[in-house]
């Protein structure tokens, strides 16, 4: 009889309260404006510590994402070396001018071969000769030592495993001595890099954590420092969602401000370098050029900042708010 | 408006703060709730407030039980309950229009309308000329009718005082109990905790009185 008296009363009691979805949105977006507004006007206003915080996060993320960006551009040039492999065939002693040539005929013919060229054994003499510095000594040679070569340019569609097996092939002909395919060094350069990337991805994760718990750190001293207003705001009906917003802004706005930063060092380094790499690559008659973070991947950075500052907020938020109840 | 039903709060060291309590208050009603320091009167109110769940018995608060309300929903439970604070508990670095404005912008009202109700709130209280004034330069007086504006600028059905007129001298504090008075005239369930027992015996209103946790008079249950 009580309870259900009670019940009835309840409803009665509840309905004056009940305002529309619509309000309670545009109050809700209302609330979201002024926690994003009054968060970053309290950033702004202790400029010298909010500056601290976004160079930590910004050299932070700097570091990892330069490596990789210098990653990139090794990348980039090995890109240039890899493709296409060449194969070198040292033809037998005994193979005349005549029927390397009809070798190479056979060979142009084929699909998978797009090229071919005969360095014959006169011809490397002579490049031997000129490069090496060596012309008194092999002018002391009675014949020469040196076999024809024939250069292979497999056809581009070709993979690795492929190349590899047409280097095997062509060994087994009786007009080669040893078929060499020399990808080796460029193997060696590719687990270089693997290994490199893997390092920056490590290195990277531990400054992200870094990141992480110097933002979480920073909101917790935040919130430490309004305790008295987060009591107050719970005593006058302010939920926990209510409470948590302006910490999550803070967040927001010190990781945009570190990504924004990070964004910047790293186009100030690229800068730094651009020159002497200018220089080198001219040397070494490249037409490299350094590639840089480009506008979307600055764009990426400042929002990787934005969300790793929402995400360290959230983390501070979550172990310290709960436990601020009124007392 | 408020029932209590045979309610017990012990604390966890043991000490029984609230001792079987029943009682109830109407809507208008103003109800003063007096005792020595250490009565149970905080308790009491923090148990309305949900700032604490009773260890055994029922509260009811404008017909719903407290103990159907989950975490979740305290903060919509407090916003219709205004609070007035012996310390005042006000924002320092805020301004005094601000400070009133709160329950407002946490209840999410257009903020036109906040300022129209924040405005009505100071006008009662008589300190509409400091709006823009921070609290740190009020009198205590002023700062709990700060505090007050702050309570009823929702308009809520209760309205509770924890020690209102604690730090004030007498002329003060009967004024701030004329707009108490005032509240409950308007249809606000009052409820007043205090231990002026010469203040709220000349104002003749029911006087709930606590003593050691349990209740010697003024119930009406």
């Amino acid at each position: 009889m009580k309870a259900r008296r009670e019940t009835v009363r309840r409803r009665e009691g509840a309905s004056p309260s009940r305002t529309g979805w619509k309000d309670r949105l545009n109050a809700w977006l209302q609330h979201h404006r002024l926690s994003a507004a009054d968060s970053l006007v309290r950033v702004l206003d202790n400029p010298g510590s909010s500056l601290l915080t976004w160079l930590v996060i910004g050299i932070a993320l700097a570091l990892p994402v330069g490596l990789n960006v210098a990653l990139d551009n090794v990348s980039q040039v090995s890109a240039g070396w890899e493709s296409p492999a060449q194969i070198s065939l040292f033809l037998q002693d005994r193979v005349d001018d005549e029927s390397a040539r009809a070798f190479e005929e056979e060979l142009v013919s084929r699909k998978d071969i797009r090229e071919t060229r005969i360095i014959s054994r006169e011809e490397a003499l002579e490049e031997f000769r000129t490069l090496s510095g060596f012309a008194d000594v092999l002018a002391s040679l009675e014949e020469n030592p040196l076999p024809d070569l024939m250069l292979v340019t497999p056809a581009a569609d070709l993979d690795e495993p492929a190349v590899s097996a047409l280097r095997a092939e062509l060994q087994t002909r009786t007009e080669v001595a040893e078929a060499v395919l020399d990808m080796q060094w460029l193997q060696r350069l590719n687990s270089l890099m693997e290994l490199g990337r893997r390092l920056v991805m490590a290195v990277g994760g531990m400054l992200v954590i870094g990141v992480l718990l110097i933002l979480g750190n920073t909101i917790k001293l935040g919130i430490e420092s309004r305790r008295d207003e987060i009591v107050i705001v719970k005593l006058v009906g302010g939920s926990n969602g209510f409470v948590r917003r302006p910490f999550l802004y803070t967040g927001l706005w010190y990781g945009v401000g570190g990504g924004f930063l990070a964004a910047l060092l790293v186009s100030a380094a690229l800068w730094f370098l651009e020159e002497p790499i200018g220089e080198l690559a001219l040397l070494y008659e490249s037409a490299f050029q350094l590639r840089g973070l480009g506008v979307m991947g600055a764009l990426n950075l400042v929002i990787l900042g934005g969300m790793l500052g929402l995400a360290g907020a959230w983390l501070a938020v979550s172990r310290h708010l709960v436990h601020i109840e009124p007392r | 408006m408020i029932t209590f039903d045979r309610v017990s709060k012990r604390y966890e060291e043991g000490h029984d703060a609230l001792r079987e309590i029943s009682f109830r208050i109407d809507r208008d009603e103003l109800v003063f709730l007096t005792g020595h320091s250490g009565a149970g009167k905080s308790t009491l109110l923090r148990l309305i407030m949900l700032m604490d769940r009773p260890s055994r018995g029922q509260v009811i608060i404008d017909g719903q039980n407290l103990a159907t309300v989950r975490a979740r929903g305290i903060p919509q439970h407090r916003r219709g309950i205004g609070v007035v604070f012996q310390n005042h508990q006000l924002l320092f670095d805020r301004s005094v229009f601000d400070n009133v404005a709160l329950p407002l912008i946490i209840a999410g009202y257009d903020h036109r309308d906040i300022g129209r109700r924040v405005r009505a709130a100071l006008d009662k209280v008589g300190l509409l000329s400091r709006e823009r004034a921070l609290p740190i330069t009020l009198s205590g007086g002023e700062q709990q009718r700060v505090g007050i504006a702050r309570a009823v600028v929702g308009k809520p059905k209760i309205l509770l005082a924890d020690e209102p007129t604690g730090n004030l001298d007498p002329v003060l504090s009967a004024e701030i109990m004329k707009l108490f008075e005032d509240f409950s005239q308007v249809g606000v369930t009052v409820l007043i905790a205090s231990h002026d027992l010469i203040l709220i015996s000349r104002l003749r209103h029911r006087i709930i009185t606590l003593r050691q946790g349990c209740l010697v008079s003024g119930s009406a249950l």
